[in-house]
């Protein structure tokens, strides 16, 4: 490929000709994926190397290729690389979306079986290994209720931290905190599960409890606000720096306080992005095992108090279903793990229709 | 009521750069003062230092005397949101709040320093429109957002939100440079009429501006990059555009400044 030059340039005139380009006819489009996907499909089966799935792969790859030279033959070599690059960009998303959408169908069709009212209302109480019921009832408690705990610990906390690193932090101490908090984002959740069972299960949990270390949610809940604070902190921080810098002194400007124009303006203006960091967070933790397991115990009975003794989550419940020698464990861990990605899903949406509402938008 | 402002030697930094270096003038009452000159001659932080808005940059500091009807508002006692409260501002770029309604954005003010009366913010509003000559383009579509104005009518919009605080002082730091001619006019308009009840600094980059709406002028200059801006001269604005004292002020503004 050859650098254009100034002279090159400063001769092109505007012609009919050189300033149309011809593009490549659908049916030649066509007509290169047939021809791929038979190249492909003979090659494969006729040298017997694989299935249906290296025939897709092949054949897409010959035809981006095919593609890439009938277009240069037609539109010239500037269209084409667009052309190459642009197909090069759509697959990469469908790529990207395949195991997605892949994760979604084998939930659906998998947990279905026990997708009935029998599930959402029993525990695992007095459940056999031969017993075909037995539902998810006390883990969808535990995760709510510890999830619920954890986000009024971990939100109020984050962004009040955020607030403090972006609009009054300065110097060495907001440096630290900064740093900690990069440091809190790498903790694994065992680890902080590992904290809490030896800090409050087994420190603070005797005082309440005659001297006896005690499971509870709360402990659970304690142990998820730990892996979900910084999550929000950063987060919050990124989106309260978006917040431009004329808006917080258009209302220093009117004579607002500092504190009000952070909780009146930027805060607000900041808010959409907040709440999907939050949600981040929340999805993270309600899909935490070990912790849970860790300083909650898990149970098999609803334990509608979370600050005494056992509780089971959701992710717990999965956990253990699916390695349960039962034969009827697998269909209901299927649909455990269904209905908590349901239950996110259904949080995020309802969350982001609220932000969305405290806002205009045009 | 407008207020006369004295300024004797006030120096600001940022940092340990000198961005201007002992500013004195005094301005009167109900008069329209523009301040011109060069990119980075310290105008803006002039203007800025004039409502305690400099220092809200980390590391900017301020010395000398800054009086409002002889009180200094650098005196350490002094209540900076009060102040500010008493001395507008309007910025280069308009910068309605976004979560905001039109109404909202121009009562907020008056909202967020605790007027809770519906009759009173519904007056306020009404009245600061008229006066930013933006009501009649507004009235029947309140409720939407202030962003989804034009830029003109965002600069009109947030002009009626520093005058609905009845301040009595205004400051606009280069109010027109992202205006069209039309929007530029309409807020020369109304400097005009709202020259009665403020008093009105203005720091533009337009000349004609400049001698268009101004009852004195002030020019600043500095030497080269990285010494501080200084006032160099500072006088009735037909003075300074027919007969300026200094070299320097003539040869920028007949152009041959450079």
């Amino acid at each position: 490929m050859s650098m254009l030059t100034r002279s090159d340039l400063s001769g092109v005139v505007m012609t009919p000709e050189n300033i149309r380009t011809k593009t490549l006819p659908l049916v030649t489009n066509l007509l290169v994926l047939v021809v791929a996907f038979g190249l492909s499909a003979a090659a494969v089966y006729g040298l017997g190397i694989g299935n249906w799935v290296l025939v897709v792969v092949l054949g897409w790859f010959l035809y981006l290729i095919g593609l890439f030279v009938a277009a240069s033959q037609v539109e010239g070599r500037r269209a084409a690389r667009n052309r190459a690059w642009r197909s090069l960009i759509y697959s990469a998303c469908v790529l990207a979306i395949l195991p997605l959408a892949s994760v979604v169908w084998t939930l659906v069709s998998k947990g279905i079986d026990r997708l009935d009212a029998n599930f959402f209302n029993t525990s695992m109480n007095n459940i056999g290994a031969r017993d075909p019921n037995g539902g998810a009832y006390h883990a969808i408690i535990g995760t709510l209720e510890q999830v619920g705990i954890a986000t009024l610990i971990a939100v109020p906390l984050g962004v009040l931290g955020a607030i403090y690193l972006v609009e009054y932090g300065r110097g060495r101490f907001a440096t630290t905190v900064r740093f900690f908090v990069d440091v809190m984002t790498g903790i694994p959740s065992i680890v902080a599960g590992l904290f809490i069972l030896a800090f409050w299960v087994l420190i603070v949990s005797p005082w309440f409890n005659d001297g006896q270390p005690r499971f509870s949610g709360f402990a659970a809940a304690l142990a998820l606000s730990v892996l979900m604070l910084p999550t929000i902190v950063r987060s919050t921080e990124e989106m309260l720096r978006l917040v431009p810098g004329p808006l917080r002194e258009g209302a220093y400007a009117l004579g607002v306080p500092q504190w009000k124009t952070i909780l009146r303006i930027v805060v607000p203006t900041a808010l959409p992005g907040i709440v999907t960091g939050v949600m981040l967070a929340i999805a993270r933790a309600a899909g935490e095992t070990a912790p849970v397991l860790l300083v909650a115990g898990g149970a098999d009975a609803i334990n509608f108090n979370a600050f005494d003794g056992n509780q089971s989550s959701l992710a717990l419940y999965v956990f253990q279903q699916a390695g349960d020698a039962s034969k009827y464990a697998p269909a209901r861990a299927w649909t455990a793990a269904l209905t908590l990605v349901a239950l996110v899903l259904i949080l995020t949406i309802a969350a982001k229709m609220l932000a969305r509402r405290n806002s205009l938008t045009r | 009521m407008a207020k006369r402002i004295e300024a004797s030697n006030v120096t600001s930094y940022y940092g340990s750069f000198k961005a201007i270096d002992s500013i004195s003038m005094t301005v009167e009452p109900k008069t329209i003062t523009a301040l011109i000159g060069p990119s980075g001659c310290g105008k803006s932080t002039f203007l800025r230092s004039i409502n305690r808005m400099h220092e809200v940059l980390p590391g900017a500091r301020i010395e000398g005397r800054l009086t409002i009807d002889d009180q200094n508002i650098y005196d350490p006692d002094v209540d900076v949101t009060a102040v500010r409260r008493m001395i507008g501002m309007v910025f280069q770029r308009p910068n309605p709040f976004p979560t905001m309604s039109i109404y909202e954005n121009v009562v907020a003010g008056l909202k967020l320093n605790g007027v809770k009366k519906k009759s009173l913010l519904d007056d306020a509003a009404e009245q600061s429109l008229k006066s930013a000559n933006l009501w009649e383009e507004v009235k029947d579509r309140l409720g939407r957002p202030g962003a989804g104005l034009s830029g003109g009518q965002q600069q009109r919009l947030c002009i009626a939100r520093t005058i609905a605080v009845e301040p009595q002082v205004v400051l606009m730091d280069e109010p027109c440079s992202a205006l069209d001619p039309i929007s530029t006019l309409a807020i020369e308009d109304l400097m005009f009429k709202l020259k009665d009840r403020f008093t009105i600094i203005i720091v533009t980059h337009n000349m004609q501006q400049a001698a268009r709406v101004s009852d004195k002028t002030g020019f600043f200059s500095i030497d080269k990059t990285g010494e501080p801006g200084r006032l160099i001269e500072y006088d009735d604005t037909q003075k300074i555009f027919s007969n300026p004292t200094q070299k320097k002020t003539e040869d920028y503004i007949t152009g041959r400044f450079g």
